[in-house]
């Protein structure tokens, strides 16, 4: 056949381009399990690290249901969505795009040593592109306990340095409310006149020198997020008050 | 059909050329030539922007080695084998096809059995389609050579590639970290001392003076590529 000839080369393409994609589609249907588990052991993770428990991606799952004791799928007033899965069902992301009396909030119940921890999911925006992590407070809903940061392309060396242990150790035992109860979030604050950050009350961390817009991102995603379960805290606390 | 036409059946195209064996010296110097005296990275200068991109670590730096060598390999191959029916006028676009789904492919078994490394190449592994050695070979190579001469002149290239990687990762780790493939090799009682980790070695300019450096020690050594003038 004549080698160039249109009709040659279309049939070519033709042939090659459905044995390609039929071997792509193959390979990735056959490795999406292995790949879908680790996605899902690495969040277990990224959750288990916000209240000290450190395990390998193997471990996750183990460690994930002995501590692990709720989760709860919150909608805007505060009431609780049983039908929901959170950890399986509720992508942050998508939630946050959606009208807002149809949003619904992934919180992570763990119990530690007969000691509660609340988990709250965290998104928002850095410089390039979307940064996420967990928050855990304290029974008292205001002490936060750890935090885990994760980001898609902040700039390596500036904005990336939020996943580093020394910043995330900065947010330990600051407080979220301030003392007339209203929320303040943790700001990520330019020279805060506290770089070892021992100053608990202040409701500031010391910001990484180069990334001012990461450090934004990541003040404005703790305060909006924690702010959608404020209803929940209302109810929870009114049934505490009752008692 | 005329009898001239039938040739001797021959297992991959190896051998048909009976006087040659599988290593013979040619075939050796086309896996020895990217070592040294046609190295894609430090004589050709190709494949740099990957070179400064993931070297500040060890690790990575052998992963995509690997999978350089692999997609090299196998594109190689399947160009070579495919030569005589591929229409001249769209040979880049199939090249690309090629090279992409390999790159695909490992991106996908990465993902499912390295999960981390592939987190830390994250965009590198895909960048491997517009690594212009792959595509150099091809062009250069695989459309007019033997399936298994394609194959040693894959590999050599991407060894070669890989070589200088791994050199440039192994000393910005070294210096810049202290450490080699992630654990501690500076001893603390240094740190105590006197001894700083370089952080200039961790960005990727340090990158570039490495190459740099490392093309000058070869030059001096290889008195065939220098230049006469």
């Amino acid at each position: 056949m004549n080698r160039d000839s249109n009709f040659y080369t279309f049939l070519f393409v033709g042939i090659m381009i459905v044995g390609i994609a039929s071997i792509l589609a193959f390979t990735s249907q056959t490795l999406k399990p292995m790949q879908d588990e680790n996605v899902k052991n690495e969040k277990m993770q990224n959750i288990l690290s916000t209240v000290g428990i450190n395990v390998s991606r193997d471990e996750a799952e183990v460690s994930y249901k002995r501590f692990i004791t709720q989760e709860l799928a919150l909608k805007m007033d505060g009431s609780v969505n049983e039908k929901i899965n959170p950890f399986s069902d509720l992508n942050l992301a998508k939630e946050l795009k959606k009208d807002y009396e149809d949003q619904h909030f992934p919180l992570y119940v763990a119990e530690i040593d007969s000691e509660k921890y609340y988990i709250i999911e965290l998104r928002g925006t850095g410089l390039w592109d979307a940064i996420w992590g967990y928050i855990s407070l304290k029974s008292d809903f205001n002490t936060v306990n750890g935090v885990s940061f994760d980001h898609k392309g902040e700039t390596a060396g500036l904005g990336a340095e939020i996943t580093k242990e020394w910043f995330k150790e900065s947010f330990k035992d600051e407080k979220i409310f301030n003392n007339e109860g209203r929320l303040v979030g943790i700001t990520v604050l330019k020279g805060n006149n506290d770089p070892n950050n021992n100053d608990k009350g202040d409701h500031e961390v010391d910001a990484i020198s180069g990334s001012t817009i990461t450090g934004d991102g990541v003040t404005d995603m703790i305060y909006e997020r924690i702010n959608n379960y404020l209803p929940y805290l209302t109810i929870i606390n009114e049934k505490v008050s009752m008692r | 059909m005329k009898k001239e036409n039938i040739k001797k059946p021959s297992f991959l195209f190896i051998g048909r050329n009976s006087a040659e064996g599988i290593f013979s010296k040619k075939n050796k110097k086309l896996l020895s030539d990217p070592l040294d005296d046609n190295n894609p990275i430090t004589v050709q200068v190709l494949g740099i922007c990957s070179a400064l991109a993931i070297t500040v670590q060890l690790k990575p730096a052998v992963v995509m080695t690997a999978s350089v060598i692999f997609v090299m390999a196998c594109s190689n191959v399947i160009i070579s084998i495919l030569r005589n029916l591929i229409p001249n006028r769209i040979r880049i676009i199939v090249f690309l096809v090629v090279i992409s789904s390999l790159v695909a492919l490992v991106d996908q078994f990465l993902k499912a059995y390295a999960y981390d490394v592939s987190k830390e190449l994250s965009i590198f592994i895909g960048l491997i389609v517009t690594n212009c050695i792959v595509m150099g070979r091809l062009e250069a190579f695989a459309l007019g050579n033997g399936v298994w001469k394609s194959f040693l002149d894959g590999i050599g290239n991407a060894i070669g590639y890989g070589v200088i990687l791994i050199l440039v990762a192994f000393f910005r780790e070294l210096l810049g970290s202290g450490n080699l493939w992630g654990m501690q090799v500076v001893p603390d009682f240094l740190y105590e001392s006197w001894y700083v980790n370089n952080g200039l070695m961790l960005l990727s300019p340090m990158a570039l003076i490495t190459v740099g450096v490392i093309i000058w020690i070869q030059r001096s050594f290889n008195k065939k590529l220098i230049e006469k003038g």
